[in-house]
C-alpha cells in the first residue's frame, strides 16, 4: 500500500548514521563472498562459544581440519560422509528452487534405504545375483521409494494444497517407524533390531576393493555412491540450467503468476520436482545402505536430510556448489566425531545456518556508515 | 449546507510517481456533514489525493488544514489522530479474528485483559446507531464482502474519525449492499461527519453526494460543485476531456475474417461476484476493438485461459477454447499483454533472455527435444532487445532491475514477436512516457496492419479512440453500447451506467 522507502536512516550516534540502501545490482562476486563471510562469522561466534565453556577454540578448529582433511585416510572418511550429504542437498536444492520446502529428505533417505534393502532381503532377487543387476535394481528400488515418499507430499500440495513443510515432516516420522517395523519383525537378525549382512554383490565397490593393485588404496572406504551423487550434480545442473522443464522449475520458482500465464502446469510440476527430490535423497540411502551400512539397521543417518536443506541454502540452490559444501559438512561432520558426538559440531552447522540466513540481507541491501547530515 | 464549517481543506497538493504527475496542484475543499463525491476515470489521481489526506503518501508541495489548522500527516497513525479515516479497496482485517477484536486492533485500549463481552456491546451499539448491521462475535472470515466493510467502517466510527474516506467503495457490493451502506453514509454525515466517497460511476455519485469534485489526469476540472445541479453529460465531459493525444497515422482497413468470438460470457471476480453477465463480442482480424468500462481484466483472463468462466463459449480462430488451460490459447497465436507486467507477465528474478522466452521456450528453434538451446535464446533476446530497444546492460540482466517502460518493451517484444492472430493488450502503455507510448501504439497498429486481431483496453479513453476501430462499454458485466466515433460524452455516460438503451444491450 505504501511505497517502500528506498533508504531508512537509523539514529545518528556520536555524528554518525547507518544507511541502509537497496541494492540495485548484485556483482557476480558478492554471493560467494557473503557466504564466505557468513562461515567465518559463524566459526567465530562457535569460538566464542566454546571459549566460555572452557575450550580452546583455535586448538578445537586445528583438531577438526586435521581431523577431517588431515591425511588421505580422514580425507576418504570424509567423502564417504559427503556422498549422502550431496545427493540429499541436490534433493533440497532441486525442490527449494521451485519454492516446495520438502523437508522430507530425511524420511526419503530412509525410504531410499528400506526400498533397496528389499530387493536384497525380500528374496525378489536370489542371493547369487551378479552385482551388476543387484546394484543397479537396488539403485532403481530406493530411488522409487523415496519418489513415492514425495510424491505423497507434492500430490497433496498439487491437488489439495495442503502445506508441504508439515507432511514432509511428518512422513519422516512414519518413514523411520516403518523401517523399525521391518527389521524389528520381519527381517530381524537373530532377534537384533538388524537384518542379516547383505551378500557381497550387494556391496558397492570401494577404493579398499583394488589395494591389492594400488597399495595406497588399503583401508580407504570411499564408495562407488560419491560418483553416483557427483554425476547426480552433473545431471541435476543440466537438467535446471539446460532443459525445458528445468526452464519451467526456474519459472515457477521465480514467479507461480508469471508460469501459469507462461501456460506451464504447476500442479504437474509439483508432483514432479518432489518425485525427483525424493528419488535423490532416496539414491542416497541406497547408497549408505550398500556402500557403507551394509545391512538394514536403525540410526542409519546422523540427520544427513536436515542436513541437507543447510547444503542447499549454503550453496545458493546450485547443483554444482552443493558438492564442495557436502565435502566441508562432511569434514564437520566427521571430526565432530572425535571433538564430541553430537554437540559442538551441530552447533557449528546451527549458527551456519542462522549467518547464512541472516547475511541474504547483505546482498539485497548495502548497509552504508556515513556521517550524520551528510546526505546521500 | 453551504454555510457549515470547513472540515478540510487541502490546497496546492503535489504528488509526483516515477514518470506520472499523480497530482497537480490539487485544491479540495470538504464541508462537515456533506458527502462529498470525487470523480474520475482509473488513474485521474482520486486515490492518490485521498492517500495524501489518510497519511499514507507525502505530497511534494500543498498543505493541509483540518478545520482551520495547519496539520502534517506523516502516517496513518498521524491522520486518525485528526479524525480522518480512510477505508480502501482492499481491506485490513485479520480473518481469523472476530469483529471486535478487528476493531480494537492496534488500539492502546484494552491493555491486557480484553473482557471482550463489554467491547462487544460498544460494538453492537455503535453499529446500531449508523445502521450497521454486524455480529461483533463472529470471526471475519464467516462475513460477506459487504460485511467486512461494515467492520472496516465500525473500526473508523470507533476511532472517532471525523472525516471517512472510502475509495471505490461499491466496487465489491452487491446493490443491495450499496443501498445499506448509503443509508449508513447519510446516517453520518447527519452527524456532523464527512465523508469522501471515491467512484467513477455517475449514478451512484449523483444519488448519494451533496457535491462532487472530478479530477482528470491530476488536475481538478469541477471544484466542489454541487451534485443537484449537475447533468451526467457534463460530468462525464469533465472526467473523460476530449482532447486526443496523438495524431497517429491510422490507414482505413476492412476487417478480415472473425479472429475471437465471445457469446454469453459470464464469469466471477476474485471475490466471487460476477465481473462477465452474459457478454458476447465478435473481433475480426486486422481491427482494434476498443473496450472500456469494469470487468476487462476478467475479459482477458477469460480469453487467455486464466480465468475460468462459468458459462459462454470462447473461439479463437474458430478453435474452442472455453474452459481450456492456458497453454490452449498460447497455441492457438493468442498473446496477452497483462495488467500486472511484474506479478504476471515477467518473472522478477529471472534475465531478460528467460522472460523474453517464457512462451516460446517449448517449440523450435528453442527446444531441441527436451533440452533448451541456451545460446538460441540468447540470440533471440539480443536480436529483441536490439529490435525493441530495451535499455538494460546486458540480455542476462534480471527483469526487476528494469525500469516500468523497460520491462513493458520486453513483454510487447515476446507477445509481439510471436506474431499473434489475436493480440489481448491490458493497458499496454500504463506509465510510460509520452515517447514510449507513442512506440507502443504504433506496434499496436503494425500489428493491425498485419492482420492480427486486437481486443485493448485501456484507462485512457484517448488511447482507445486514437486506436481502435470499435469501441465496446462494458457496464456490470454486459456490454450496454458500441461506438465507432469518437464520442467522449456518450461514451462516459455509457460507463458510469448514465445511458443504456435497449438497442445497445445486443452486441456485434
Amino acid at each position: 500500500m505504501t511505497a517502500q522507502p528506498a533508504s531508512s536512516p537509523a539514529r545518528p550516534r556520536g555524528g554518525w548514521t547507518i544507511r541502509v540502501e537497496r541494492r540495485l545490482a548484485v556483482p557476480g562476486w558478492l554471493p560467494p563472498a557473503v557466504s564466505l563471510g557468513a562461515i567465518l562469522v559463524a566459526l567465530l561466534l562457535g569460538a566464542i562459544v566454546l571459549g566460555f565453556v572452557g575450550g580452546d577454540p583455535l586448538a578445537t578448529y586445528a583438531h577438526i581440519g586435521r581431523a577431517a582433511f588431515g591425511s588421505w585416510g580422514v580425507f576418504s572418511d570424509t567423502m564417504v560422509k559427503a556422498t549422502p550429504l550431496i545427493l540429499v542437498g541436490l534433493a533440497c536444492s532441486l525442490a527449494f528452487r521451485m519454492r516446495l520446502w520438502n523437508i522430507g529428505a530425511e524420511g526419503q533417505f530412509y525410504m531410499g534405504a528400506l526400498g533397496a534393502s528389499a530387493v536384497v532381503l525380500s528374496g525378489i532377487l536370489p542371493e547369487t545375483t551378479p552385482a551388476w543387476i543387484m546394484l543397479p535394481a537396488m539403485m532403481l528400488a530406493g530411488m522409487l521409494a523415496g519418489a513415492l515418499w514425495g510424491a505423497i507430499p507434492g500430490w497433496l500440495k498439487a491437488r489439495l494444497n495442503v502445506n508441504e513443510i508439515i507432511t514432509t515432516l511428518m512422513l519422516n516420522y512414519i518413514a523411520v517407524a516403518l523401517i523399525n517395523f521391518f527389521i524389528f519383525a520381519v527381517w530381524s537378525e537373530a532377534g537384533f533390531q538388524m537384518s542379516k549382512v547383505f551378500p557381497k554383490s550387494a556391496w558397492l565397490p570401494r577404493l579398499a576393493d583394488w589395494a591389492a593393485s594400488v597399495p595406497a588404496f588399503r583401508g580407504l572406504t570411499t564408495h562407488f555412491g560419491l560418483v553416483l551423487a557427483v554425476v547426480a550434480a552433473g545431471v541435476i545442473w543440466y537438467v535446471l540450467y539446460r532443459s525445458l522443464w528445468g526452464y519451467e522449475i526456474r519459472l515457477i520458482g521465480d514467479n507461480p503468476r508469471a508460469a501459469q500465464y507462461a501456460g506451464i502446469n504447476i500442479s504437474r510440476n509439483t508432483v514432479l520436482v518432489m518425485m525427483l527430490s525424493g528419488a535423490l535423497a532416496g539414491l542416497a540411502g541406497m547408497s549408505e545402505i550398500a556402500g557403507v551400512v551394509h545391512r538394514l539397521q536403525s540410526a542409519i543417518s546422523p540427520g544427513y536430510g536436515f542436513t541437507g536443506i543447510i547444503i542447499a541454502w549454503l550453496a545458493k540452490l546450485n547443483p554444482l556448489a552443493v558438492v564442495p559444501v557436502a565435502i566441508l559438512f562432511g569434514g564437520l561432520i566427521l571430526a565432530g566425531r572425535e571433538i564430541q558426538p553430537a554437540g559442538v559440531p551441530r552447533l557449528i552447522q546451527g549458527i551456519i545456518l542462522f549467518t547464512l540466513i541472516a547475511s541474504e540481507v547483505l546482498l539485497r541491501y548495502r548497509v552504508r556508515l556515513v556521517r550524520a547530515g551528510a546526505e546521500e | 449546507m453551504a454555510d457549515a464549517p470547513i472540515a478540510v481543506e487541502m490546497r496546492g497538493i503535489v504528488k509526483r510517481f516515477p514518470g506520472v504527475l499523480a497530482n497537480d496542484h490539487v485544491d479540495f475543499e470538504l464541508r462537515a456533514g456533506e458527502i462529498h463525491a470525487l470523480l474520475g476515470e482509473n488513474g485521474a489521481g482520486k486515490s492518490t489525493l485521498m492517500n495524501v489526506l489518510a497519511g499514507l503518501y507525502k505530497p511534494e508541495a500543498g498543505t493541509i488544514q483540518v478545520r482551520g489548522q495547519p496539520v502534517a500527516l506523516n502516517s496513518p497513525r498521524d491522520a486518525i489522530r485528526h479524525g480522518l479515516g480512510m477505508i480502501h479497496q482492499h481491506f485490513t482485517l485479520v480473518p481469523s479474528q472476530t469483529v471486535t477484536e478487528n476493531v480494537l486492533l492496534g488500539l492502546d485500549e484494552p491493555r491486557f485483559f480484553m473482557r471482550l463481552s463489554q467491547y462487544d456491546q460498544r460494538v453492537a451499539e455503535l453499529g446500531q446507531r449508523f445502521g450497521l448491521k454486524v455480529t461483533p462475535q463472529a470471526k471475519v472470515w464467516q462475513l460477506t464482502v459487504g460485511e467486512q466493510q461494515r467492520v472496516e467502517i465500525l473500526k473508523m466510527l470507533y476511532r472517532g474519525v471525523q472525516v471517512l474516506i472510502m475509495d471505490e467503495p461499491t466496487a465489491v457490493l452487491a446493490p443491495q449492499e450499496v443501498e445499506d451502506l448509503c443509508r449508513t453514509l447519510r446516517a453520518m454525515a447527519a452527524e456532523g461527519k464527512s465523508i469522501v466517497f471515491i467512484s467513477h460511476k455517475l449514478n451512484e455519485v449523483m444519488s448519494v453526494a451533496d457535491r462532487i469534485t472530478v479530477l482528470r489526469q491530476g488536475k481538478v476540472t469541477a471544484a466542489g460543485q454541487p451534485a443537484a445541479g449537475s447533468s451526467k453529460a457534463d460530468l462525464a465531459r469533465l472526467m473523460v476531456g476530449r482532447t486526443v493525444l496523438f495524431d497517429l497515422d491510422k490507414q482505413p482497413q476492412p476487417p478480415g475474417e472473425p479472429m475471437l468470438e465471445m457469446e454469453g460470457l459470464q464469469a466471477d471476480n476474485n471475490k466471487g461476484l460476477p465481473a462477465l453477465r452474459g457478454l458476447s463480442l465478435t473481433v475480426r482480424a486486422g481491427e482494434i476493438v476498443g473496450v472500456a468500462g469494469n470487468g476487462q481484466s476478467e475479459l482477458a483472463e477469460v480469453i487467455t485461459g486464466l480465468r475460468k468462466c462459468t458459462a459462454g463459449r470462447v473461439r479463437v480462430g474458430g478453435v474452442d477454447v472455453t474452459n481450456q488451460p492456458a497453454r490452449a490459447a498460447i497455441q492457438c497465436g493468442v498473446a496477452h499483454i497483462p495488467e500486472d507486467r511484474t506479478h504476471v507477465g515477467s518473472a522478477p528474478n529471472l534475465s531478460i533472455t528467460d522472460n523474453i522466452i517464457m512462451k516460446s521456450y517449448n517449440r523450435p528453434p528453442l527446444a531441441h527435444g527436451a533440452a533448451l538451446d541456451q545460446r538460441a535464446a540468447r540470440r533471440q533476446a539480443e536480436l529483441l532487445k536490439m529490435e525493441y530497444q530495451v535499455a538494460a546492460p546486458s540480455v542476462e540482466t534480471p527483469a526487476r532491475l528494469l525500469s516500468g517502460g523497460n520491462l513493458q518493451r520486453v513483454i510487447l517484444a515476446r507477445e509481439l514477436s510471436a506474431k499473434p492472430r489475436l493480440l489481448v493488450a491490458i493497458q499496454p502503455t500504463r506509465g510510460l512516457d509520452v515517447g514510449a507510448i507513442e512506440g507502443v501504439q504504433k506496434l499496436l497498429l503494425a500489428q493491425r496492419a498485419a492482420g492480427a486481431a486486437i481486443l485493448l483496453v485501456s484507462e485512457e479513453l484517448e488511447e482507445i479512440f486514437a486506436l481502435s476501430d470499435r469501441i465496446v462499454v462494458i457496464y456490470e458485466g454486459e456490454i450496454v453500447g458500441e461506438l465507432t466515433e469518437h464520442d467522449p460524452v456518450t461514451i462516459g455516460l455509457m460507463m458510469t451506467g448514465g445511458s443504456r438503451t435497449p438497442e445497445a444491450r445486443r452486441s456485434a
